[in-house]
């Protein structure tokens, strides 16, 4: 029923990651694969992380499982509506205006959202529809605007905050720290923030250092926090709803290399659930842990592995804080090896916390150390090769899983 | 302009400075709709302000140095028992209060930063006094008066402050982080000037809920006070939420208390411009200086700013110029403020001048305003009574309000939520 198209990123001609179509077949739906209706009309999906494995052999199709939300009457028929194809920033601005038509609450601020409709796009038209205080273009003052959301977050509203750049929030360190991770603890639990913060990060086409950036990594010890990080157009539709639904201060982070990602994505209303990992390909032999852009390089190094007669397990971990152990878990209890590959910093990154936390409960199942695949420790250099070989680049991906199934 | 130019900065002059308007029982229209009008009669003219650096105005209503003639000190007190009386009695709590937490400091009952109000009565009882239920107080790290004021019981400050399981904030916040939600206080912050953007938030929250969600009041829009302190003026979050607030014409009061230091740094040592009420115009809204050890004109002034927030005209930037008492903190040795400044300020004693104020223009006597005072002292004995005998937060709390949806601590390895983990409850889970 969907199928994902993986379309070129960027029409930069020398491009490491080829615009690559991967067709699928039909998708086998798991009927139990859909938690209780939570919220009215939409299904709260929470993935089953297993898919019967009979279907697919090493050499199969790469089988992307979604948990896609459908009516239990019509789960097996073919009856369900097409959906519809869009880009993933458009993905963003369904999600974004469906919640904001839903809940008036729900309101925007930052740098050009309104007029401008947003520096990539994702709030294209909400000013015109919603009004100039609803998409609130707010002047250049990354630390104050983000307290002006956490104070207006405190007194009934729902802000969603944008970082133009997700490096500019750098300047809103002290209100993200202090009042959106603080504020509700230190407030013995009377003032609650459900506020979102999100924009685009990420090594980007040689944006230069500054514009670069992965602040997973910096605001991942603050306490009271969620960070989720979308890669597919379905994904981040349903990851943004179901942050700005969240009574949790979350951290959405967006890739300024994913926006024009095509899919087809339902019809139907569907939140997915925060803290969940997305299995992306089952498979036996390593389990590959990986999120954002890095997915792709990681399924482009899988079918080079599919063809050497490996069958990688890639999880999408999309949960950054927290992680989701089960999924995870359950992964390493069968593969016994795993690879992180991710686009932090080597130091201090999501991998690191990642592999600590595998260490502290799954040491037992496994059978290698720990592969955590980062970029390089570097500013992001200018230069198209020099910042090629900061991140990580699907044939490292390949030797890195050769080495730890040898 | 470098720190060490040539430019010798004089000590401040403390001239009275004659007020346009005589009569403290008169409505002065001071807040024109235009700033530069406003400017021209804030107390001093604009120009005079402009030929002579000036950097206090002493109050011409409570002050003992009558320079002016006796008429126009005018036998009509401005305002009435009532009125005066809970003024009175809100400045005499807020100083007994502190007053108590300095014994309990030193006798180990509470513990970490505190920072004591002793001195400022007449700023946070000048402006919250006139608030409702409904309006917003931010403040900074010295904030149990501004939570005593805007009506927090005693008992829960006292608690919060002892780090009991009874406090305001369940022993989690403690002395800077003063926060209620029954009586719309948004915090106690630590770090100088971040409580300003959260207050810029609710004003802006006030009138998102005016405008969008069309809930609107009869008396207006709900009005936001932000407190802070002289060295805060020279903060990033100050200038940018003077811009934002007046752009959008937000509903909040931005209330300097210029205590002249910032622990040990003196104002004058810090700030190229010392006259802050002069950065308000610069960003397009009123700025006021007012005496910050008069609690009449603080009121006055406040009721000004405030009628014109709820009425949606936006911000005003209000320098109320005040002293603390005590040293930064408790653990302030306060070695470098001369003995002389500290006299002058004691002289200007909001409490003792309302006193006089109120005995002199007999709304109240001696024997009254000592039974109030009696009365506040049983409330903070009370109050330590309480904090002393309410038990020490759990084991079990630890864990509780890190998220406000605790699913936010994620999925365990056995596929439930954390949460829904036993041991969660009792605090020893592994997060």
């Amino acid at each position: 029923m969907a199928s994902l198209q993986m379309a070129a990123l960027l029409s930069a001609p020398s491009t490491p990651v080829t615009s690559d179509r991967v067709r699928l077949g039909p998708l086998r739906l798991s009927a139990s694969s859909s938690s209780a209706a939570r919220n009215g009309g939409a299904l709260v999906v929470r993935s089953e992380a297993k898919v019967s494995g009979g279907g697919v052999s090493a050499r199969g199709l790469s089988l992307i499982t979604h948990a896609v939300a459908e009516k239990a009457a019509a789960a097996s028929s073919a009856d369900s509506k097409p959906g519809h194809e869009l880009l993933l920033f458009e993905a963003l601005r369904e999600g974004l205006d469906e919640e904001m038509e839903r809940d008036p609450t729900v309101c925007v601020m930052g740098e050009d959202v309104g007029h401008y409709g947003g520096s990539y796009k994702v709030t294209k038209g909400l000013a015109t529809k919603y009004g100039d205080l609803r998409v609130l273009d707010t002047p250049i003052a990354e630390n104050s605007f983000t307290g002006m959301g956490i104070g207006s977050a405190m007194t009934g509203l729902r802000p969603v905050v944008e970082g133009m750049n997700m490096g500019f929030l750098l300047l809103a360190y002290n209100q993200i720290s202090n009042n959106c991770g603080m504020l509700h603890y230190t407030s013995g639990g009377q003032f609650k923030i459900p506020i979102v913060i999100r924009g685009p990060g990420g090594v980007g086409r040689q944006l230069g250092a500054e514009h670069s950036q992965r602040l997973e990594s910096y605001f991942q010890s603050i306490p009271g926090l969620q960070m989720v990080a979308c890669s597919t157009p379905y994904n981040a539709k349903g990851l943004m709803k179901a942050a700005i639904r969240s009574e949790n201060p979350v951290v959405l982070f967006e890739h300024v290399l994913l926006y024009n990602l095509k899919e087809r994505i339902p019809d139907e209303e569907y939140v997915l659930s925060l803290e969940e990992a997305e299995m992306v390909r089952p498979g036996e032999h390593v389990t590959i842990l990986t999120y954002s852009r890095m997915r792709y390089h990681v399924m482009q190094a899988a079918k080079t592995l599919v063809n050497k007669g490996y069958d990688p397990e890639v999880i999408d971990i999309r949960s950054l804080k927290p992680f989701d152990l089960y999924t995870i878990g359950n992964s390493i209890k069968k593969t016994h090896r795993v690879l992180i590959v991710e686009e932090c910093m080597r130091t201090g990154g999501i991998g690191a916390s990642l592999r600590s936390a595998i260490i502290d409960n799954f040491w037992d199942y496994l059978d290698a150390p720990i592969l955590c695949l980062s970029s390089q420790d570097v500013p992001t250099p200018y230069a198209g090769t020099l910042e090629n070989w900061t991140v990580v680049q699907p044939e490292q991906i390949v030797a890195a899983v050769e080495q730890l199934c040898k | 302009m470098a720190a060490f130019s040539a430019v010798k900065i004089p000590p401040p002059q403390f001239t009275t400075v004659r007020s346009s308007s005589q009569r403290p029982g008169s409505s002065p229209a001071h807040f024109a709709h235009s700033p530069s009008a406003f400017n021209s009669i804030s107390f001093g003219s604009a120009k005079s302000v402009r030929s002579r650096p000036l950097f206090a105005v002493s109050s011409d209503v409570v002050s003992s140095d009558k320079t002016k003639p006796a008429s126009s000190s005018a036998s009509n007190p401005a305002v009435t028992r009532e009125v005066a009386l809970e003024l009175y009695e809100d400045m005499v709590l807020g100083r007994a209060f502190e007053d108590m937490c300095a014994q309990m400091y030193y006798r180990g009952k509470m513990f970490g930063f505190v920072h004591l109000y002793n001195g400022q009565e007449a700023v946070s009882t000048g402006f919250i006094k006139l608030l409702n239920q409904s309006d917003k107080v931010v403040s900074t790290y010295r904030d149990h008066v501004h939570a005593l004021s805007k009506g927090v019981p005693s008992r829960e400050v006292m608690a919060e402050l002892f780090g009991k399981a009874t406090g305001c904030c369940r022993g989690q916040g403690g002395s800077m982080h003063m926060f209620s939600a029954a009586h719309n206080v948004l915090g106690g912050f630590a770090f100088i000037g971040e409580g300003i953007p959260v207050a810029t938030g609710a004003a802006f929250s006030a009138k998102y809920h005016h405008e969008v969600l069309k809930q609107s009041k009869p008396e207006g829009l709900d009005v936001t006070l932000a407190f802070f302190g002289d060295g805060t003026c020279n903060n990033g979050q100050f200038f940018e939420c003077l811009n934002m607030a007046q752009l959008w014409k937000l509903p909040i009061i931005f209330v300097v208390e210029n205590n002249l230091w910032a622990i040990g740094m003196s104002h004058l040592r810090a700030t190229s411009d010392p006259e802050i009420w002069k950065k308000g115009p610069a960003f397009g809204m009123p700025g006021v200086h007012v005496d910050g050890m008069d609690v009449l004109k603080v009121r006055e002034v406040a009721q000004e700013a405030i009628a014109r927030a709820r009425r949606g005209e936006g911000p005003t930037l209000v320098e109320c110029e005040t002293y603390r008492f005590r040293g930064h903190s408790l653990a302030d040795p306060d070695e470098l403020r001369k003995p002389d400044e500290k006299a002058h300020y004691a002289a200007r004693d909001p409490i003792i001048a309302l006193k006089k104020y109120i005995i002199e223009h007999g709304l109240a006597s001696e024997s009254e305003l000592k039974s109030i005072d009696k009365k506040i002292d049983d409330v903070v004995e009370d109050a330590v009574e309480f904090a002393d005998s309410s038990p020490l937060p759990p084991r079990t709390q630890l864990l509780e309000n890190v998220f406000a949806d605790p699913k936010g601590f994620g999925i365990g390895p056995d596929g439930k939520y954390r949460c829904e983990d036993p041991l969660f409850t009792q605090g020893t889970a592994q997060v």
